[in-house]
C-alpha cells in the first residue's frame, strides 16, 4: 500500500471533522430536547440542561401519558397509519403495475399515466379541496385523512420504474406457462420488489404519522385529532401565534418546557423505531426507482 | 385492435379503477371547484347558485395592501431555500464520497437523513425550544462569545434566514442521496486513467467527479425552478407569528388565513389559483428544460 501524501492526510482529517460536525448538528438539537424532557422544571427553566438530563426525572412523561387527549391522539394516529398505509400500498401496487407495461402490451397506458401526472402538476388548492371533502360528508371522519391522498402518485412512479427495471424474461416465461396478470403481479413482481415496497412503505407510514394539517382543518372535534394535530395546537399555537412579543419571551422561559419536550420525543418515537429497519432499503429502492427502464 | 387483445387488457383496467375513482373525487372535483375563484361564493348557496363576478376576486387580491409583500416573501424565501438545498447536499455528498471507512460513512448517512423524517410540528417544537432567547441552547452557546440573545423567530430581519437555515438543516442529508447515487455510477476506469495521467485528488475531483455529476446537478437545478413559489407552508405555519408577518408571511399561509380563518372563500381560491397557474407554468417549463439539457422525462 502506498503512503498517503501530507496534503491527503490533512484533507482526510478536515473532511472527517466537517462530516462529524454535520452529524452533530443534525443530532444535538434532538438530544438537547431529549435531555430537557428528562430534567426537572427548575433545571430546564434555568437553562442548565445541555445534552444530559439535570435532576433526572420522568415526571414529564408521566404527565404526558396521563393526559387523555394525548392518548386519544395516539390512538387516532395509529388507526390512521394502519388504514392509510394499507390503502396507499394497495393502490400504489395496483396503479403502478399496469402503468409499467409497454404500450404494446397495454394500449391505454399513456392516457392513464397522464391522468395521474396531471394531479402532480395542478391541484384545486386548499379551499376547493376543503369544500369537496365537506360536501362528500367526510368532515370529522378518519376517512378525510386517508382517502384524499389514497393514490400516492410519487410512490406510484417510483414503483412503476422499479417494475420496469425487472427482467422481462421472467414475465414472458410466466405468460407462456399460462399465468394471468394478477398472478404475475402477485407471485413474481411483488416478491422481487421488496426494496421498492419498503421504500414507499416508509414514505406512507411516516407521511401518515407526521401529517397534521389535514387533521387540523377536517376534524371539528378535538377528540378526533391525530396526535400531530393535537401537538400542533398545544406545542406551537399557544406559544408563538396569538400572543404579543413580551408574553412570548416569558412563556418560552417558564414551566411547561419539559412537558412539551417529552411530548415531542414521544411523538417521534414511532419514527425512530421503524427508521433503522427501513433505512437499509430506501437508498436502494429510491435509486432503482428513479432510473428509467 | 383485436377482441383478443382487448380481453387481455381487461385486468389492467380493473387494477386501475380504484385509483381512478378516488383521484377523480379528491383531485379532479377540487380542480373543477376552482370556479369559485370567479364567484362571490357563499357556502349556503353552494357552487351552483353563487353569483358569478368574473375577475373581481383577482382585482381585490391585487389591491390588498400586503399582497405584493407576501408574493415577495414567498419568492425570496423559496429561492434562498433552493440555492442552499442545491449547494449543501452536493458538497456533503462529495465529502462523503471521499470517506473510505464504510462504518463512519454509513453512520453519518443514517444520522443526517433522519431529520427529514420528522414533521414540522415536531421540528417546530424543537426549533422553538433551542432558539428561545432566554433559555434556548443556541443563544446560550452564542452567549459564550459575548453575543447578546437573538430572537430568531420573533425578529422580522432574522426570520427568513432562520427559515432557510432550519429547512436546510432538516433536508440536506436526505438531499445527498441522489448525488451519492450519481457518484457511485461514475466509471472507475476514468479515475484509474486519471491517475495514470498523473492527476492528483483535486484534479480527479475537478476533471472526473464533477463532470460525472453534472447531468444530475443540471437536472436538480432545472427541476427546482418549479419550486419558486413553494416557500414551505408546513414550516412557516409552525414557526411564524404576527410579529414576523412582514417578512415571513407567504402565499400559502396567506391563503389559509383569508380562506379558512376569515372565510373569504372566493378571494382565497383566487389567490390559490394565481399561485397554481404560475407554478404549473414553471413546472412545465422546468421539465422542458430538464428534457432538453438532461434528457429527463417524468414518464
Amino acid at each position: 500500500m502506498h503512503k498517503l501524501s501530507t496534503g491527503r492526510k490533512v484533507f482526510l482529517v478536515v473532511n472527517f471533522t466537517i462530516l462529524l460536525l454535520a452529524s452533530l448538528l443534525c443530532i444535538l438539537p434532538l438530544i438537547n430536547v431529549l435531555a430537557i424532557s428528562f430534567s426537572s422544571k427548575a433545571a430546564a427553566s434555568g437553562g442548565y440542561v445541555n445534552f444530559w438530563p439535570v435532576d433526572f426525572t420522568i415526571a414529564s412523561y408521566q404527565y404526558a401519558l396521563s393526559k387523555p387527549e394525548f392518548l386519544a391522539g395516539f390512538v387516532v394516529s395509529l388507526k390512521r397509519v394502519v388504514i392509510g398505509y394499507s390503502i396507499n400500498i394497495l393502490l400504489a401496487i395496483l396503479t403502478a403495475y399496469p402503468l409499467a407495461k409497454e404500450r404494446s402490451t397495454f394500449s391505454y397506458r399513456h392516457i392513464y399515466a397522464w391522468f395521474f401526472i396531471v394531479t402532480m402538476l395542478f391541484s384545486g388548492g386548499l379551499i376547493p379541496t376543503y369544500i369537496t371533502i365537506k360536501e362528500v360528508g367526510l368532515l370529522d371522519s378518519i376517512w378525510a385523512l386517508v382517502l384524499p391522498g389514497a393514490v400516492p402518485v410519487f410512490s406510484v412512479i417510483l414503483l412503476m420504474n422499479f417494475f420496469r427495471n425487472l427482467p422481462k424474461e421472467i414475465e414472458e416465461a410466466a405468460l407462456i406457462d399460462g399465468a394471468g396478470q394478477w398472478r404475475i403481479l402477485w407471485s413474481i413482481f411483488l416478491p422481487l420488489s421488496v426494496p421498492a415496497i419498503a421504500t414507499i412503505s416508509l414514505f406512507s407510514v411516516v407521511g401518515h404519522w407526521n401529517a397534521w394539517f389535514d387533521g387540523l382543518i377536517y376534524m371539528n372535534s378535538q377528540a378526533n385529532y391525530p396526535l400531530q394535530s393535537y401537538l400542533q395546537t398545544i406545542i406551537i399555537t399557544p406559544e408563538l401565534n396569538s400572543v404579543s412579543g413580551n408574553e412570548l419571551l416569558d412563556m418560552s422561559e417558564v414551566s411547561d418546557r419539559t412537558f412539551k419536550a417529552a411530548q415531542v420525543f414521544l411523538a417521534s418515537l414511532p419514527v425512530l423505531v421503524i427508521y433503522p429497519f427501513l433505512q437499509k432499503y430506501f437508498m436502494k429502492g429510491l435509486v432503482m426507482g428513479s432510473i428509467k427502464g | 385492435m383485436s377482441w383478443n387483445k382487448k380481453l387481455q387488457e381487461i385486468p389492467f383496467h380493473l387494477m386501475l379503477i380504484p385509483g381512478v375513482v378516488l383521484t377523480i373525487i379528491f383531485s379532479y372535483v377540487p380542480i373543477a371547484g376552482i370556479v369559485i375563484a370567479f364567484q362571490k361564493f357563499q357556502p349556503a348557496k353552494g357552487i351552483f347558485n353563487s353569483k358569478w363576478i368574473g375577475f373581481d376576486n383577482f382585482e381585490y387580491m391585487m389591491n390588498m395592501p400586503n399582497f405584493t409583500n407576501v408574493l415577495w416573501n414567498t419568492v425570496f424565501i423559496a429561492v434562498l431555500k433552493i440555492i442552499a438545498g442545491l449547494i449543501v447536499p452536493i458538497v456533503v455528498a462529495l465529502l462523503l464520497n471521499e470517506v473510505a471507512n464504510v462504518f463512519f460513512k454509513r453512520t453519518v448517512q443514517t444520522i443526517i437523513y433522519f431529520p427529514h423524517f420528522l414533521s414540522w410540528v415536531i421540528l417546530g417544537g424543537i426549533v422553538v425550544d433551542i432558539l428561545s432567547p432566554s433559555s434556548g441552547i443556541v443563544n446560550q452557546f452564542l452567549g459564550y462569545f459575548g453575543i447578546k440573545p437573538i430572537f430568531f423567530l420573533g425578529n422580522e430581519n432574522w426570520f427568513p434566514y432562520t427559515l432557510v437555515i432550519s429547512d436546510t438543516w432538516k433536508s440536506f442529508g436526505y438531499g445527498t442521496i441522489i448525488y451519492l447515487a450519481a457518484l457511485t455510477g461514475i466509471n472507475q476506469q476514468l479515475y484509474e486513467a486519471a491517475v495514470v495521467d498523473g492527476a492528483n485528488r483535486w484534479k480527479q475531483t475537478w476533471h472526473v467527479t464533477l463532470p460525472g455529476m453534472m447531468p444530475i446537478i443540471t437536472l436538480m437545478t432545472v427541476l427546482s425552478l418549479g419550486d419558486v413559489l413553494n416557500a414551505g407552508f408546513e414550516q412557516v405555519f409552525n414557526l411564524y407569528s404576527p410579529m414576523v408577518y412582514s417578512t415571513g408571511d407567504i402565499i400559502d399561509t396567506f391563503v389559509y388565513r383569508i380562506g379558512l380563518i376569515e372565510a373569504q372563500y372566493g378571494v382565497a381560491t383566487a389567490v390559490g389559483l394565481f399561485k397554481s397557474v404560475i407554478a404549473f407554468g414553471l413546472i412545465v417549463w422546468s421539465n422542458k428544460l430538464a428534457n432538453k439539457y438532461a434528457g429527463y422525462r417524468v414518464f
